[in-house]
């Protein structure tokens, strides 16, 4: 594993952890296909989560948000529908979150979660 | 709070509208969105606040950011929107503090360093908002030239995003920059400098009592441009209210500069014989611009080699001389903008130049004599009230050392004798020989008995029209200002005549 996807794991590690602090259950982690990845499928209060993790070292080269274009966004509604169709889990409600990770230096872990964004 | 609202103005030609800068920060992936029909300027703020603002020291929300400029409809142009747009950005992080900014606009373009640079029109929108009862202005010290005179309205010029946010936190004001109180009186041009030519002085002279359009022909090097460069220096200076009706549509063009706080001098525009029927009487594409026309309101438009004019462009000038001022339709709004301009032609007699006196050196063939003053057009001409040749100077006149009547001595003059027609016509509409209507002309200010007969008998021997018979009139009233005759005498009269068709050989 590389140093960068070491980094990015751990980040989506500390979300997973988030994310059932806060009472919900992960469904799967790396979910892939042709198309690309979800990070994470949640499921809270009965709404499945598509959550997209995006971790940084720094904020020198902007907000990690700010890495999530419009092509991304699209990207990640096809995603959703595609996960929704394999499970055949028609007619439930989602929702797409992000995620931002801050890894500072030593332990400091901080987390941006925004629900909802597309 | 995450939600704030700080005023601006945005400006249709020289009126202004009231704009509400919205801006809106709410979770979700960051973003900036700004609405309210902007145009390209407009739309490329985000980059210019976000510097700003980052580099001012202020944070910069990596939120979902919703701009409004409201009213919607109406289109929006230029950068002066970047400081309230920052200024309510600052305000929804609950960085500046919520001061009472009801009756406060803020105009002016960030610089990505943080500093506010002047933008275009600060003294109409200034105006505009004190009309609508807006009491503060905060505007890039640039343009605080602009701010004088303006009542009932208090501007604060500030130069960079930081001196706004100590201003609306502790009020702090740092000193403003100089500005020459006194009124721009100096014109360098003086009509001294001209060598002879009493015959176009006079004309000069009776232009300028009756603000009557005047062509000059005459051979290359005579001095047309010479005389009329001077005719600012002899026209009365301008009121307060008609320079700051000129400072407006200066600065709307963006042609004022920031060390006089008033021009007392009548503008002088004298735009190239090439310039297109767009930039004679305005417009463009995002922001209506004033044309030529407008920039020479209350002074004069100067056309040198008038005949070499693109087709359609002198004749674009026919409806703001009518009318007094232009109006101009395009997809951004229709704007209309003051033109009441004296008009000032220049012509060579033919296509060489030289055809004057005996024209002996004239290579031109008859045919392309007669071709090229039919290039003004008849409507155009027959506005033009005074028509004059300007011959080279005599022999004699260019030996001579002694300077001519200077500037002062002839605008003096002139004030006596439009403060004559002016107490004449203190009952009516207008105040200026040029404006009087036909049908006045006909009942109440009708020439002495001498000089209407030989104005009639012209018009029987048909060498006059009866449009022109009305223009001779016109100009026999300023004749008799010049002169302080109480009507216009048979001289009078037939020196007017004069003046209008001497140069009539042509047509």
């Amino acid at each position: 594993m590389s140093n960068l996807q070491e980094i990015g794991a751990s980040g989506e590690h500390y979300v997973a952890q988030y994310v059932e602090k806060n009472g919900g259950k992960i469904l799967d982690r790396n979910w892939r296909i042709k198309e690309g990845e979800v990070d994470i499928v949640a499921k809270e209060n009965g709404v499945l989560l598509f959550i997209e993790v995006k971790t940084r070292t720094s904020e020198k080269f902007g907000h990690p948000l700010e890495a999530i274009d419009s092509k991304k966004a699209l990207r990640l509604q096809r995603l959703a529908l595609a996960w929704i169709s394999l499970h055949g889990t028609w007619g439930s409600d989602y929702r797409i979150d992000c995620a931002a990770v801050l890894l500072g230096k030593g332990a400091n872990v901080e987390i941006d979660y925004r629900r909802g964004v597309l | 709070m995450t939600l704030a609202k700080v005023g601006s103005i945005a400006l249709m030609g020289l009126n202004g509208h009231l704009i509400e800068v919205e801006v809106d920060i709410s979770d979700g992936l960051p973003g900036y969105t700004l609405l309210g029909l902007p145009d390209a300027a407009l739309s490329e703020s985000r980059e210019r606040v976000r510097s700003a603002l980052i580099n001012s020291g202020a944070p910069w929300p990596n939120k979902r950011v919703t701009v409004s400029l409201s009213p919607a409809w109406l289109p929006k142009s230029g950068s002066s929107f970047d400081l309230p747009i920052a200024i309510a950005l600052m305000i929804a992080q609950g960085l500046a503090p919520t001061m009472d900014l009801n009756n406060t606009i803020f105009l002016g373009e960030l610089s990505l360093d943080g500093s506010i640079r002047g933008v275009r029109g600060v003294l109409p929108a200034l105006l505009a908002a004190s009309t609508k009862g807006i009491s503060r202005a905060i505007i890039p010290a640039n343009n605080f030239s602009e701010s004088q005179g303006i009542e009932q309205m208090h501007s604060i010029p500030l130069s960079t995003l930081r001196e706004v946010m100590e201003y609306l936190t502790d009020a702090i004001i740092p000193t403003p920059p100089f500005i020459d109180s006194q009124s721009d009186t100096a014109f360098g041009l003086d009509l001294n400098e001209v060598v002879g030519q009493p015959k176009a002085r006079f004309a000069l002279e009776i232009a300028a009592i009756g603000a009557h359009h005047l062509l000059f022909i005459g051979p290359p090097g005579t001095g047309k441009t010479m005389l009329a460069e001077r005719i600012p220096s002899i026209l009365p200076p301008l009121t307060p209210e008609q320079a700051l009706e000129v400072r407006a549509v200066h600065s709307v063009a963006g042609l004022l500069d920031n060390q006089h706080a008033s021009q007392t001098v009548p503008p002088f525009i004298a735009p190239h014989h090439t310039t297109t029927a767009v930039t004679m009487v305005g417009g463009g594409v995002h922001m209506i611009r004033p044309g030529a026309c407008s920039l020479a309101h209350e002074g004069v438009l100067f056309i040198d080699e008038a005949p070499e004019c693109r087709t359609g462009v002198l004749d674009a000038l026919r409806q703001p001389l009518e009318a007094g001022h232009v109006t101009i339709a395009r997809t951004a709004g229709t704007i209309t903008y003051p033109a009441k301009f004296l008009l000032v032609l220049a012509a060579n007699p033919c296509p060489c130049g030289k055809y004057s006196g005996r024209g002996r050196s004239c290579t031109c063939s008859a045919l392309a004599i007669r071709r090229y003053l039919q290039k003004l057009s008849g409507p155009l001409l027959d506005r033009i009230d005074i028509r004059t040749f300007v011959e080279t100077p005599s022999r004699t006149e260019m030996a001579g050392s002694e300077l001519g009547e200077s500037s002062q001595v002839v605008r003096d003059r002139v004030i006596v004798a439009r403060g004559a027609a002016a107490a004449r016509f203190i009952e009516d509409e207008w105040s200026i020989n040029s404006r009087i209507p036909a049908s006045a002309l006909r009942h109440r200010f009708r020439a002495s008995k001498e000089g209407m007969a030989f104005l009639h008998n012209e018009l029987e021997n048909e060498r006059v029209s009866a449009r022109g018979f009305h223009k001779v009139m016109r100009l026999a009233w300023s004749v008799a200002d010049s002169k302080g005759h109480l009507i216009p005498s048979k001289d009078d009269v037939e020196v007017a005549f004069a003046l209008r068709e001497g140069a009539a050989l042509f047509q």
